[in-house]
């Protein structure tokens, strides 16, 4: 499904903040394939994300999804394709809009916009039932302003965005790192849910060891922009946090000196 | 009496007229939250072209929709500094307007084009009008006005709930947003500065035909006046009112901004003296809403510490 191959990225290239983002990475995701990605910060967690996004352009390599090459497109002709979640609530919802408005927008992904109504009357049925499916009741407040809303309701408004018309990728930035504990639970057993459901295939960026080996079925760890480690089916179902951290030590000859994820 | 009256529907034509303008300037400043400062130049635009065409004996309607389109070139110049050349969106616009000036002169061949002798569509209309008398001139620069204004707020109406519509204000809301679901924002940017550019065009070719002359400086200080209609505007209604009363709201700004303006002219003002005058009035409006929150908070605090009792006891 997707395929990255010999991908590298340098911000800041030929100056003293010069930083080697990614470093030559390779990977091949089968379709319908969960991934979690854990890493210490800088490691390039994020950054892979972005690159497949389209966020910023790759130094070389390839990237390919569904068998097309996608490595010179831009951001918003691989959103046809890709949807994604943020790490912060605000960045995936807009704020002046209705709840109702953002979803009928996110409900035309990956077609042209045109002079239509850009919210049709059975549209509105529709997306009241997929509403409900979030069960946190906001069925019942489909013309209220999303800036009205918590940051969890937010997140869960998001992830049904990036959903409603079904992506070849979908992509999870650190989803729950600015919620608190309990939302973050909920917001991140839907998100397994929704993909369980529809079957897609997932990347999801996470500081939470447990929560990257409780979910997916395939494991990478980051460290300066390589990816060390890789596992997946039964053997990732038998990993401890302290495989992990054995792991980690092992491969980059550091102990793992990140609060987050050591508490987490 | 007849004098105070010629003083009213003059500032209620002037208002309307010019709202379409400020119509122009909300699309860019309040929905795409772009600070667009083509305005001067675009505004001078449109009427310069409209009072070449009108001299040269086209239809003034013809003249009004190609001032129209000359706008949306403007704009466009503008979003492609903006989004291909990635220069910021004030000195995209400020680089734009300079241009215009030296295009507003070369259009017009000279500084000032006068339509005595022309056809305006202020004339025509007076002719059909059934009436006679000093105010003739006002209440058809009023009709006018109001045929435009309602055709432009029916037509923004409907545009900005289409899809592409949506498109545009979602771009104005989160950027980011709007790019992850798949649409081009330099496009929707672009589009948006058009159709702003657009319609403060084809405010100057109205306006041009009601003062009965196109000049290269009629834009100066556009956007401000554009501004102060928003801003009055604003404050009409209350919060939750739908789109279409929120643009009829602005050209009720824009009338009120008119009427201030005769009140403080027929007061002695110095007409010299107006632009400061406007300047010093937005200002304050601007200041009004911060200092008013402030003294709230103040008040809520003392009054909830009222009933804490005296702290050092």
């Amino acid at each position: 499904m997707l395929k990255i191959s010999h991908v590298s990225k340098t911000f800041n290239l030929g100056t003293i903040n010069e930083k080697k983002a990614l470093d030559d990475i390779s990977l091949v995701l089968n379709e319908g394939d969960f991934v979690t990605v854990i890493g210490g910060n800088g490691a390039g967690k994020s950054t892979m994300l972005n690159m497949i996004a389209g966020v910023y352009p790759i130094d070389s390599g390839i990237i390919a999804l569904d068998g097309k090459d996608i490595s010179l497109e831009s951001e918003y002709k691989r959103a046809e394709m890709i949807g994604r979640v943020f790490q912060d609530p605000m960045m995936g919802t807009a704020a002046d809009m209705e709840i109702q408005e953002n979803l009928a927008f996110a409900n035309r992904r990956g077609k042209s916009r045109t002079l239509k109504w850009g919210i049709q009357k059975e549209e509105k049925a529709f997306l009241k039932e997929e509403v409900k499916r979030l069960g946190l009741g906001l069925e019942e407040r489909m013309t209220n302003k999303v800036g009205l809303l918590s940051g969890g309701q937010r997140q869960a408004l998001t992830l049904l965005m990036a959903t409603l018309q079904k992506p070849k990728l979908l992509l999870l930035d650190e989803h729950t790192a600015a919620l608190d504990p309990k939302t973050a639970r909920s917001v991140l057993q839907l998100t397994s849910e929704i993909i369980e459901k529809e079957h897609l295939t997932a990347i999801m960026v996470t500081h939470n060891m447990k929560d990257a080996i409780a979910y997916g079925n395939r494991l990478i760890m980051m460290h300066e922009g390589r990816i060390i480690y890789d596992v997946k089916g039964e053997n990732k179902k038998e990993l401890k946090v302290e495989d992990l951290l054995r792991k980690f030590e092992e491969v980059s000859g550091q102990e793992m000196d990140n609060d987050r994820m050591l508490l987490a | 009496m007849e004098g105070l009256l010629l003083v009213i529907f003059g500032a209620v034509g002037q208002g309307m007229i010019w709202g379409i303008m400020a119509l122009g300037v909300y699309i860019t400043f309040r929905m795409l939250d772009f600070a667009d400062l083509t305005v001067d130049g675009s505004f001078a635009t449109g009427g310069c072209v409209a009072a070449l065409f009108i001299t040269l004996g086209i239809d003034p309607i013809v003249a009004v929709f190609s001032a129209a389109a000359a706008g949306a070139v403007a704009g466009l110049v503008t979003g492609f500094l903006h989004t291909k050349c990635q220069i910021p969106a004030i000195l995209a616009g400020i680089l734009t307007q300079l241009g215009l000036y030296s295009i507003n002169l070369r259009i017009m061949g000279r500084s000032n084009l006068p339509l005595l002798k022309s056809d305006t569509l202020i004339k025509q209309t007076a002719e059909l009008l059934p009436i006679e008398g000093s105010l003739l001139t006002s209440i058809a620069t009023i009709a006018v006005g109001l045929v435009f204004t309602i055709i432009i707020v029916a037509l923004m109406y409907w545009f900005f709930g289409t899809e592409l519509g949506s498109a545009i204000r979602a771009t104005g809301n989160n950027e980011n947003m709007v790019r992850s679901l798949g649409v081009n924002t330099n496009k929707t940017k672009v589009l948006g500065l058009m159709i702003s550019n657009a319609l403060i065009a084809l405010s100057g070719a109205l306006v041009t035909q009601s003062q009965g002359y196109g000049d290269v400086k009629m834009g100066m200080g556009a956007i401000v006046i554009g501004l102060a209609s928003i801003i009055i505007g604003e404050m009409l209604p209350g919060k939750r009112t739908n789109f279409a009363l929120r643009l009829c709201a602005i050209i009720g700004g824009s009338i009120i901004y008119r009427l201030i303006v005769a009140g403080v002219l027929k007061m002695g003002l110095d007409t010299d003296d107006l632009k400061l005058l406007t300047s010093i009035l937005i200002a304050i409006a601007l200041t009004i809403p911060v200092l008013a929150a402030k003294h709230h908070q103040k008040n809520v605090y003392k009054a909830n510490n009222r009933k804490i009792g005296d702290w050092n006891a």
